[in-house]
């Protein structure tokens, strides 16, 4: 082991020991101080039960609280069989690489975009009922009902399908590919199995161990979810995350510790939601077991298969449509109710970036570039300090970069935020910066470590053996042959940093306003025109960051064929 | 029951045949081998009679078993087994699931544990059901490959190089069992190798591609 090989490896430590997990900790410390009164910053000094008791009598609590559940689960559940049935069905007429492309823009497009995009396509006066009317319903002014912000929270489940499903098809892609696919599904084939019985019977159970983590990746998240679900979600009362971050916000600070004790619940609901998904896949395994035993070769589950595979198809047009909306509301000047376009078109949005949106997207643009930089270059430090330690990954280690993905945002942001006023540096771009990194840095992580590790070490050792030092190998060899991965990681991390609400709404204080931030607050009830051109930014510059990474290695490596046809 | 191939060829669609059309028979309990150089053909070809041909390629001529044409039919319905390189037992399922994964679903309850048994039995693996099937030997995954394969009652085997990791000794063996269970159960079989040894064991036609 080399002295330098350990100076890099001390350095990466203390910045994750010390830059994100000690965050996240501190942050759920406060935020328990705060659930059991303590809150020096507004005068809350003894210990009590009282934040607890007022939560519970704090008017919607248990409504809210089964809709988080509801919607949650709900969307998990629905998101992991809409996957597995449109595999089923697909498989075989569809490359893995064609439906991993198909999923690419819905996993680009943030939550917030997206489901701004739903609300303008599915609201009673949306472009469904636009195209609809006045020929087929007779409409000539939009209905009284309520198809988004509904009670039940389906808008909600539909908007979160739109993006799990695509995330959910990309990880069972990645997963085949470990699998001796074609021969399994000859030999249930073989033995008298359909195609879609072969995929649930044989293929699913040995892809699920491989996807298990993304799918708690998918629940917590459900779960705890904030832009989405005040855009789409029920309004009154909205969902337990809504509710806490309004909670956060009152202006009466009495309520900030009920809050916290919200909070704490938030985390408690997700590590239970799991904790019952761990008892399900027990008993889902008997079942299957027993099912599986019987032999059935599976030619009545076909409508079922098709059921899944044409709501998939739905869903995939709704996106497609609501990102088509955004881009027309924001071109558009008039347009009155039952016309299906535009009447008159106008490019004034967008030629008034004073209006706001030019300091959100200068923002925007800076909070993302640095976040990308700092996990960029930390993930590339770790790696590299792997390497020189020629060991792989202790599983604590590994349990940490997924830690910030699992347990729910505000739990310890509005804690750490706390924190940071009592070391003065909430407010600025730095407490934003430093907190969106907490998410940003899986992501670069995730994305980077298989195709590090995938390069061929023989070239390393040919390096060394012409008498290149560790940091020439670094910087002459293993990055630039890894400039295709790692542009990857960083459009990735880029377009989460984008897409961040909580983080920069908490960290911010209301003084940093980026396009999510905007666009959600104004979602609301603001003119769609304006709404619109927020949208439109927000969801362009991840598409911007993934084209860049696709483009500049293909450009510079235009006479390297070897580079080209590699892993991203 | 026999197996029938008149005028066979496959290649890509659009493309050239990969090799000159074949017509040969097998009669039941009979083994016929097809060999010939690596990439000539020979395991697509096998691709195609069983139904697991990949997308882009097509098959021409026609292929009757007992005197129906298969062709038309998706794989699951063509009642053609396969013995691959690798025994692939699905690792998810014990050894004994594994072989009840070919029974049909008219056997029910009882009856489906004491097929298994039996068949477990026959291959020298008596008492092996709850094993997992990563903690068999390379001989026990094919024989338990070939009991899995015979339990769905084939009118066909197709043998895709199935000795071809074994060593000299228990390739003899696996060989004689197989070959001996298709003859008992009057199955036909087609099998394709690289090994001489192979096809004097089979003792049937020889098709050179």
């Amino acid at each position: 082991m080399s002295g330098e090989g350990r100076a890099l490896r001390v350095l990466v430590a203390v910045a994750v020991m010390g830059g994100l997990v000690l965050p996240i900790l501190a942050g759920f410390a406060q935020t328990l101080g705060a659930a059991f009164g303590i809150l020096t910053a507004i005068g809350a000094v003894e210990w009590s039960l009282a934040p607890w008791y007022q939560l519970m009598a704090l008017p919607g609590f248990g409504t809210s609280l089964r809709l988080s559940l509801v919607t949650g689960v709900g969307a998990t559940v629905l998101a992991l069989l809409l996957a597995t049935g449109f595999f089923a069905l697909m498989h075989g007429r569809m490359g893995h690489g064609a439906i991993g492309r198909g999923a690419m823009p819905f996993l680009a497009a943030p939550h917030a975009a997206l489901a701004i995009g739903l609300a303008f396509l599915l609201a009673p006066s949306g472009w469904i009922a636009r195209l609809l009317s006045p020929a087929l319903t007779g409409w000539d002014r939009p209905p009284d009902w309520a198809t988004v912000n509904d009670g039940w929270g389906l808008a909600l489940i539909v908007g979160l399908l739109i993006k799990e499903v695509p995330f959910l098809l990309l990880v069972i892609g990645s997963a085949l590919g470990q699998l001796p696919l074609r021969q399994h599904m000859a030999a249930g084939r073989a033995l008298g199995y359909g195609r879609g019985a072969v995929w649930v019977k044989v293929i699913m159970p040995q892809v699920y161990p491989l996807i298990r983590l993304p799918i708690f990746i998918v629940l917590a998240f459900s779960l705890s979810v904030v832009d989405m679900a005040i855009i789409l979600g029920p309004s009154n009362p909205p969902t337990l995350a809504v509710a806490i971050t309004r909670w956060f916000y009152a202006t009466d600070t009495a309520l900030i510790l009920p809050a916290s004790a919200a909070a704490l619940m938030q985390a408690a609901v997700v590590a239970a939601a799991v904790a019952a998904w761990i008892a399900a896949e027990r008993v889902a395994k008997r079942l299957g077991l027993w099912w599986l035993r019987r032999g059935g070769r599976g030619r009545r589950a076909a409508p079922g298969l098709w059921l899944a595979g044409s709501v998939v198809g739905i869903l995939m047009v709704l996106g497609v449509l609501a990102l088509a909306g955004l881009v027309l509301w924001s071109f558009a000047w008039r347009w009155s109710f039952p016309q299906a376009l535009p009447q008159s078109w106008s490019v004034k949005g967008w030629l008034t970036p004073e209006s706001g949106w030019g300091r959100a997207l200068r923002a925007t643009l800076i909070i993302g570039s640095s976040v990308t930089a700092a996990s960029l270059l930390l993930a590339i430090a770790w790696l590299e300090g792997e390497d020189r330690a020629r060991r792989g990954r202790a599983g604590w280690a590994q349990a940490l970069i997924y830690l910030p993905l699992l347990v729910p945002q505000i739990g310890f942001l509005y804690g750490l935020n706390v924190l940071f006023l009592k070391i003065g540096v909430s407010g600025g771009m730095l407490a934003v910066v430093w907190a969106q990194m907490l998410f940003v840095f899986p992501y670069v992580m995730i994305a980077l470590s298989d195709p590090w590790r995938a390069l061929d070490r023989q070239h390393l050792r040919a390096a060394a053996a012409l008498g290149a030092g560790p940091w020439r190998r670094l910087m002459v060899v293993k990055l630039p042959m890894l400039v295709r991965p790692v542009l990857a990681a960083a459009a990735i991390g880029f377009a989460v940093s984008v897409a961040q609400y909580l983080p920069t709404l908490f960290m911010g204080a209301g003084r940093v306003a980026t396009l999510t931030t905007e666009a959600v607050t104004l979602a609301g009830g603001s003119d769609r025109r304006v709404v619109g051109v927020y949208a439109v930014l927000q969801a362009g510059l991840p598409f911007l960051a993934y084209g860049v990474a696709l483009l500049v290695p293909a450009v510079v490596y235009r006479n390297r064929r070897g580079l080209l046809g590699g892993a991203a | 029951m026999s197996l029938d191939l008149q005028d066979v060829a496959v290649g890509p669609k659009g493309g050239a045949p990969l090799f000159d059309a074949i017509s040969l028979s097998v009669a039941p309990g009979e083994v016929a081998t097809l060999m010939g150089p690596s990439g000539i053909g020979k395991s697509t070809l096998l691709d195609a009679i069983g139904g697991h041909l990949a997308h882009g390629f097509i098959v021409t001529g026609s292929v009757r078993l007992n005197g129906r044409c298969v062709l038309g039919l998706p794989a699951e319905a063509r009642r053609i087994g396969v013995l691959f390189q690798d025994a692939m037992l699905f690792p998810h399922l014990s050894v004994g699931d594994n072989l009840a994964f070919g029974l049909a679903r008219s056997v029910r309850g009882v009856a489906r544990r004491l097929a298994v048994d039996a068949a477990l039995e026959q291959a020298g693996l008596a008492g092996f059901a709850g094993r997992d099937p990563a903690t068999l030997s390379g001989g026990q995954r094919a024989r338990a490959a070939l009991m899995r394969a015979l339990l769905a009652q084939p009118e066909a085997l197709l043998l895709d190089e199935p000795f071809s990791r074994l060593d000299a000794e228990l390739r003899a063996e696996i060989r004689g069992f197989v070959f001996e269970h298709l003859r008992k159960c009057g199955i036909p079989g087609l099998l394709v190798t690289h090994d001489a040894s192979d096809a004097d064991a089979a003792g049937g036609m020889v098709v050179n591609l």
